[in-house]
């Protein structure tokens, strides 16, 4: 029973992580067409400035939690700006395929700067300790993670429902030329958009530090597991995307422990169902 | 297409050099070459889902990793002839292909994408994990060289060149016809249009599969060869990011293209070598060169010499009837190409 629980946690502690990585990429891929196989490099971006950040400027994960999103979302605006912007009229395939040049920049320029040996993120003692909840002992940070998790979840929900912005963006993954017509200056809601998107990616990556490590590749591992997310859930849908996010949390996490030969498999089995039965994903709506 | 024109002549005119060259070069060059070969045959492969049928395959080194995975394991347990060993490489890949087949091509665009990746990813996985088999993360090493016959094992360069240039010309050749017969010419209205091929009485889906098994199995006959080549196969080479890179290689030199993957495949190849002997920040250059051509130079390496003569004669200042003319008779040439 322990240990169910405890794995319990992790995995959906975990599929929360996944859920706030891929909310990004759905973000950019809903609003701008574009799909962002650079993602999981701001992700990894993100997990090493909190490394230098906690070394060199302030020894405190706080600071790491709220100033290496900042930075990565720097990044990800400049990216938006400087090549994505000039080249919109490439079509679609062409920004994946220019993405994925980024994707291939920043890993070695990730190892060039931070090296290519694994490193880990400490968490400051008072986050890595436990708490005893329900007779059982489960540890601190994992909890917060899933508490974050679920306020981001409920956050995004409620701005692309209920607020103006939402309704622009689940406009916009309908009919891009209808919102500019309205008068929207798309340009500028790219921009953002983009640049929210590498925030959560970067967020994601300082959250996830202290618990899976840092080392090159990575980006690619969660990149993969966004990507699965993403179409298992349902491209444009939030809950679609949580639920998503916590079934493979958690379905990884138990097929690690019971089967850790199948694991990986298990995980794009799923996703081959999901999208061979209802290829729009679980809760997806149809795009073009 | 009956007699020689100009285009048979150089290509009969590249081959000649490929038979004379390898006589004057290094080991280390000539290795270089066979590498170009066969991951040619690899982009080439691709580019018969990619270019010709428009399926943007996001999974390709899947096939590549059966071949040869099941090319290694024959040679290293049972029998190290290359007849024996390629024809059960791709005979394992085109079955795969008939089933990934069968799932991806339910669905279009990027949906295709994600699941070509999601199976690739899942052989990945299987591979990696099971260990009793494919040695896991080590890969499998000490590959014997192929042999023709009891005696005849390929151990000098030369003859292992000129054996893979054998293979390289039947598969260019044989997908030459095939794309220019009446199958291709329906690959290529799929990638048009697919619904109005639908409308014209073919079912699509049919010819999507044959497209996706014919892919799968030349693939899987490059993987094959790669496992000889290199004597050395690990998970490494089957991740996606391979299929990353092959795809590379497509779009670089020119999609829906014959010679064009080709050419992206030796780019690719004497970048990395040429990179790789200053730094080792491969990816990097990769990665820039990549984005230079997605931007600037969008069909591939093959356009270049049209861009540059449309540039040119647009800087003369002739007449729009000329530039006209001259726009009529390059679309006459990229549909030769095609």
């Amino acid at each position: 029973m322990d240990i169910i629980a405890i794995q319990l946690v992790n995995g959906l502690s975990y599929g929360l992580l996944l859920f706030m990585i891929t909310s990004g990429l759905s973000l950019i891929f809903g609003i701008m067409g574009v799909l962002n196989l650079a993602h999981g490099s701001l992700y990894m971006i993100g997990a090493y400035m909190a490394l230098s950040i906690t070394q060199h400027i302030a020894p405190n994960f706080i600071y790491a939690l709220f100033l290496a999103p900042i930075f990565v979302a720097v990044i990800s605006f400049l990216l938006e700006i400087c090549l994505l912007r000039p080249t919109y009229k490439l079509g679609h395939l062409s920004q994946v395929l220019l993405t994925f040049g980024v994707a291939y920049i920043l890993h070695d320029l990730v190892r060039l700067i931070w090296g290519a040996n694994v490193k880990s993120l400490p968490l400051p003692p008072w986050l890595s300790g436990s708490v005893e909840l329900f007779g059982q002992t489960f540890p601190l940070y994992r909890l917060l993670i899933m508490g974050f998790g679920l306020l981001l979840a409920a956050v995004m929900w409620y701005l692309q429902e209920k607020t103006r912005w939402g309704a622009i963006i689940r406009a916009g993954l309908s009919n891009r030329e209808m919102v500019s017509g309205l008068g929207i200056n798309i340009k500028i809601v790219f921009s953002v958009v983009f640049a929210i998107g590498g925030l959560l990616a970067g967020l994601g990556g300082v959250a996830a530090g202290p618990i899976l490590g840092l080392y090159l590749g990575m980006e690619f591992e969660v990149l993969i597991l966004a990507l699965v997310i993403l179409v298992v859930g349902g491209l444009g849908s939030i809950t679609g995307t949580l639920l998503a996010g916590l079934i493979v949390g958690v379905v990884e996490t138990f097929g690690k422990v019971m089967f850790p030969q199948l694991s990986l498999l298990i995980i794009f089995g799923l996703m081959a169902l999901v999208l061979v039965v209802k290829p729009t994903g679980m809760l997806g709506k149809q795009v073009h | 297409m009956a007699g020689l024109n100009t285009k048979s002549i150089a290509y009969l005119g590249l081959l000649l050099v490929l038979c004379i060259v390898p006589f004057g070069l290094t080991n280390y060059f000539l290795s270089i070459l066979v590498e170009i070969l066969i991951l040619g045959i690899f982009a080439l492969s691709l580019n018969i889902l990619v270019g010709y049928t428009g399926l943007v395959s996001l999974g390709h080194a899947a096939f590549f990793g059966v071949g040869a995975y099941t090319s290694s394991l024959i040679a290293i347990h049972y029998t190290s002839n290359v007849f024996v060993t390629l024809f059960a490489g791709i005979v394992l890949s085109l079955i795969m292909a008939c089933i990934i087949g069968f799932f991806c091509n339910r669905v279009n665009g990027f949906y295709f994408l994600m699941l070509t990746l999601a199976f690739s990813q899942m052989f990945y996985a299987l591979v990696y994990r099971w260990s009793s088999l494919t040695k896991g993360d080590n890969g499998l090493s000490g590959i014997p060289k192929p042999s023709l016959w009891a005696n005849g094992v390929l151990d000098s360069p030369i003859a292992f060149y000129f054996f893979i240039l054998v293979i390289f010309t039947i598969v260019f050749i044989g997908l030459r016809v095939i794309l220019q017969s009446p199958l291709g010419q329906i690959f290529v209205g799929i990638r048009e249009n697919e619904t109005r091929v639908r409308v014209m009485g073919y079912n699509t889906t049919i010819y999507k599969n044959i497209s996706f098994i014919l892919a799968g199995g030349i693939g899987g006959l490059a993987g094959s060869l790669y496992a000889f080549f290199n004597g050395f196969i690990s998970p490494k080479d089957i991740y996606w990011t391979m299929s990353g890179e092959v795809l590379i290689m497509v779009l670089v030199g020119g999609a829906g293209t014959l010679i064009g993957p080709v050419l992206g495949a030796a780019f690719i190849v004497i970048l990395e070598t040429f990179v790789s002997s200053y730094t080792d920040l491969w990816m990097l250059i990769v990665g820039i060169t990549f984005i230079l051509f997605v931007i600037f130079i969008p069909k591939g390496i093959v356009s270049i010499g049209s861009l540059w003569r449309t540039r040119k004669i647009a800087n003369k200042g002739q007449t729009k009837e000329k530039e006209k003319e001259l726009k009529v008779r390059m679309n006459g040439v990229i549909q030769d190409e095609k």
